[in-house]
């Protein structure tokens, strides 16, 4: 059912304009006047090459742009593509704007399912606006399992630099895995497609959060699906560009990633009763990476690491065993370049924090925060081990990590049940 | 004269009947209250042990600090603790109600004070026990901010912002008990005075770089991009 109370009266009559549509692409944005034109001229030539006989329309949500976004989103039109001037479109493409309140519930991915939910989409892509090499073909690698082949949610496959998305490959991908027993490559996907049916069924569940931003809600739905009578799939969509990050930005993104995905297992009978992981279905390549060099401060990741165990042993204490912190101590104490952190460790780690955050021993959001000088280390001993690694060493790695994470789940759900 | 003194005997031992006759079913009425307030003050404990369980106010008072501090003290733990405080201070009550039935000379202006005491008391202990809890809430939220920021000192400025907010609850704590309040209000504001001074001093003086480099982070546009580690967690 649509939640009408979050569409405004001026949306809402656009949507009534529009009328029923069979694809609805969604764009949450905030403030990306820089790159969502070259996204909107990508979506514009993929529905017009791949899907030209699709009732379609673009919904902006907004989450209060200075910098002119919307009116870049709303001057979509077809007459302005000189590349694709060839192609014709058998029907109207509708693109229509609409702000929503950051503080409220639910973000922008909740006002864009609302759309669709009101205009009977039976298939939704939502595109990330800093998507700056995104090709017409993405719409059409995302769209089609959807649309044709009854898939519920195709998440994007993506060739990444070997050290990019590191939180991804030792943490949210092991570990939504193991919990829900889905190889999903990218959980909190920046470009994906679903069905009017799991969107339907999202937004029935309670409202998401409001600080969770943009990456979070996207990661509540692929665990929905994950969790859920589901058809999920995978496609490759070619190069990711690297987004650079500060070491500031790295709690955020926690809190966004790793506190919903910690959240989630609060359902306990969804991912209690999964025993082992399945692969699903991949269009294209299942993996591929980037290896050419990158400069990575090994010394500073090292020496966040090391202060972040000594400096925060009282709060690591009420978090982990007595055994995982004193491992975790002689961990410290390794010089850098011979620094290694066993995987077992690493998930052993990584469930006493889930187990603590579920009992609330302290704080959750300190128990997220509290991770991120762990994660440093884990992404030191990533970056060492696989220096001159091939693709295929690299993906033998990840997948030493998701094993662990499997055999150590009777480990959580045993925390889980009797308490740290 | 032999008459005079069997009267006057009689007359004193008549009295003290009379008296002991007054004073038995007042000490009866006083036993009553003493027994029955020990009666509801038990259930009042119970009841309180209870609601403390359910809520698990012994791991809000870990949280706090303040079940360390009563094991250094080898106290019990908060809601036992708390509970019997409110078991003996309810019976006290009763206590003292019944004694002012005996109507026993200089204790009955006692009473009210003790009464007028109460709120304040617990005043006093409210303010304390949510400062402890909002000292370690905003110590530990310091320190993993100033970790992960990977500021200089975590621990140091942790424990300052511990100190403080301790200080400032005993303080308004004691204010509200009554107790040498100017006193407490002059050493507050001298303790928190030198301690400000002695850091703005601190971080003026010894950590002139230090200053200068934070000055520069927070306000001036960051020499290196944000390109801290340049490593994407996404």
């Amino acid at each position: 059912m649509v939640e009408e109370s979050i569409l405004t009266d001026d949306f809402l009559r656009e949507l009534i304009n529009v009328g029923e549509v069979d694809l609805l692409v969604g764009l949450d944005t905030f403030n990306d006047a820089k790159t969502v034109g070259n996204v909107m001229q990508a979506v514009r030539a993929g529905l017009l090459r791949y899907f030209p006989r699709l009732r379609t329309v673009v919904v902006n949500a907004d989450g209060g742009s200075r910098d002119g976004t919307q009116e870049l989103v709303r001057a979509a039109s077809i007459s302005h593509m000189p590349h694709v001037s060839n192609l014709s479109s058998l029907r109207t493409l509708h693109c229509i704007s609409t702000q929503y309140s950051r503080e409220s519930s639910g973000g922008g991915l909740h006002t864009i399912l609302a759309a669709a939910d009101l205009l009977r989409a039976s298939s939704l892509v939502v595109i990330s606006p800093e998507s700056t090499n995104m090709e017409p073909e993405w719409v059409e690698r995302l769209v089609r399992p959807v649309a044709k082949e009854n898939y519920d949610l195709i998440t994007p496959i993506y060739r990444r630099h070997k050290f990019d998305a590191l939180l991804v490959r030792t943490l949210l991908y092991p570990m939504t895995r193991a919990m829900y027993g889905k190889r999903l490559r990218e959980p909190i996907p920046t470009a994906f497609a679903f069905s009017g049916r799991l969107a339907t069924q999202f937004l029935a569940q309670e409202p998401t959060p409001s600080d969770v931003g943009r990456m979070g809600a996207e990661l509540q739905l692929s665990l929905s699906a994950m969790s859920g009578d589901f058809r999920v799939g995978q496609s490759f969509l070619g190069t990711r560009e690297r987004i650079e990050h500060g070491a500031a930005e790295l709690v955020p993104a926690m809190r966004r990633t790793v506190g919903v995905l910690f959240a989630s297992l609060e359902n306990f009978a969804v991912w209690s009763a999964v025993k082992e992981s399945q692969p699903v279905p991949t269009i294209g390549v299942e993996h591929e990476v980037n290896l050419e060099p990158l400069r990575v401060n090994r010394k500073r990741l090292h020496q966040m690491f090391a202060t972040g165990v000594a400096e925060l042993d009282p709060v690591l204490r009420s978090i982990l065993y007595d055994t995982t912190l004193a491992e975790l101590k002689a961990l410290a104490l390794q010089p850098e370049e011979e620094f290694v952190f066993p995987n077992e460790l690493w998930a052993t780690t990584v469930y006493e924090f889930a187990a603590s955050h579920h009992q609330a021993v302290i704080s959750r959001d300190h128990v997220i925060q509290a991770l991120a000088p762990l994660y440093r280390g884990k992404a030191l001993a990533f970056v060492l081990e696989n220096r001159d690694a091939s693709g295929v060493e690299i993906e033998k790695n990840v997948e030493a990590i998701c094993l662990s994470f499997e055999s150590l789940k009777p480990y959580l759900l045993e925390m889980w049940e009797t308490g740290k | 004269m032999w008459q005079i003194i069997v009267n006057e005997l009689t007359q004193a031992t008549r009295d003290i009947v009379h008296s002991v006759a007054r004073f038995l079913p007042r000490l009866l009425v006083m036993l009553v209250i003493v027994v029955v307030g020990w009666v509801i003050a038990y259930v009042l404990r119970s009841i309180l042990r209870s609601i403390l369980r359910v809520t698990k106010f012994d791991k809000l008072s870990e949280d706090a600090g303040a079940s360390q501090l009563l094991k250094k003290a080898a106290l019990p733990a908060s809601s036992e603790l708390l509970s019997r405080f409110v078991f003996w201070i309810a019976w006290l009550g009763f206590i003292l109600v019944g004694i002012s039935v005996l109507g026993v000379a200089g204790f009955q202006e006692q009473i009210p004070r003790f009464f007028a005491f109460l709120p304040r008391l617990f005043i006093a202990l409210f303010v304390f026990f949510f400062g402890l809890l909002a000292s370690s809430f905003f110590s530990r939220a310091a320190l993993l901010a100033s970790v992960n920021a990977n500021l200089p000192s975590p621990k140091i400025l942790s424990l300052t912002i511990r100190t403080v907010i301790i200080l400032f609850s005993v303080s308004v704590g004691v204010e509200a008990l009554g107790i040498g309040e100017d006193t407490m209000l002059l050493a507050f504001a001298i303790v928190f005075g030198s301690l400000m001074l002695g850091l703005a001093l601190a971080f003026g003086l010894g950590g002139q770089e230090l200053a200068r480099r934070y000055l520069e982070n927070r306000f001036a546009q960051p020499k290196n991009d944000g390109r801290d580690d340049d490593l994407s967690p996404l």
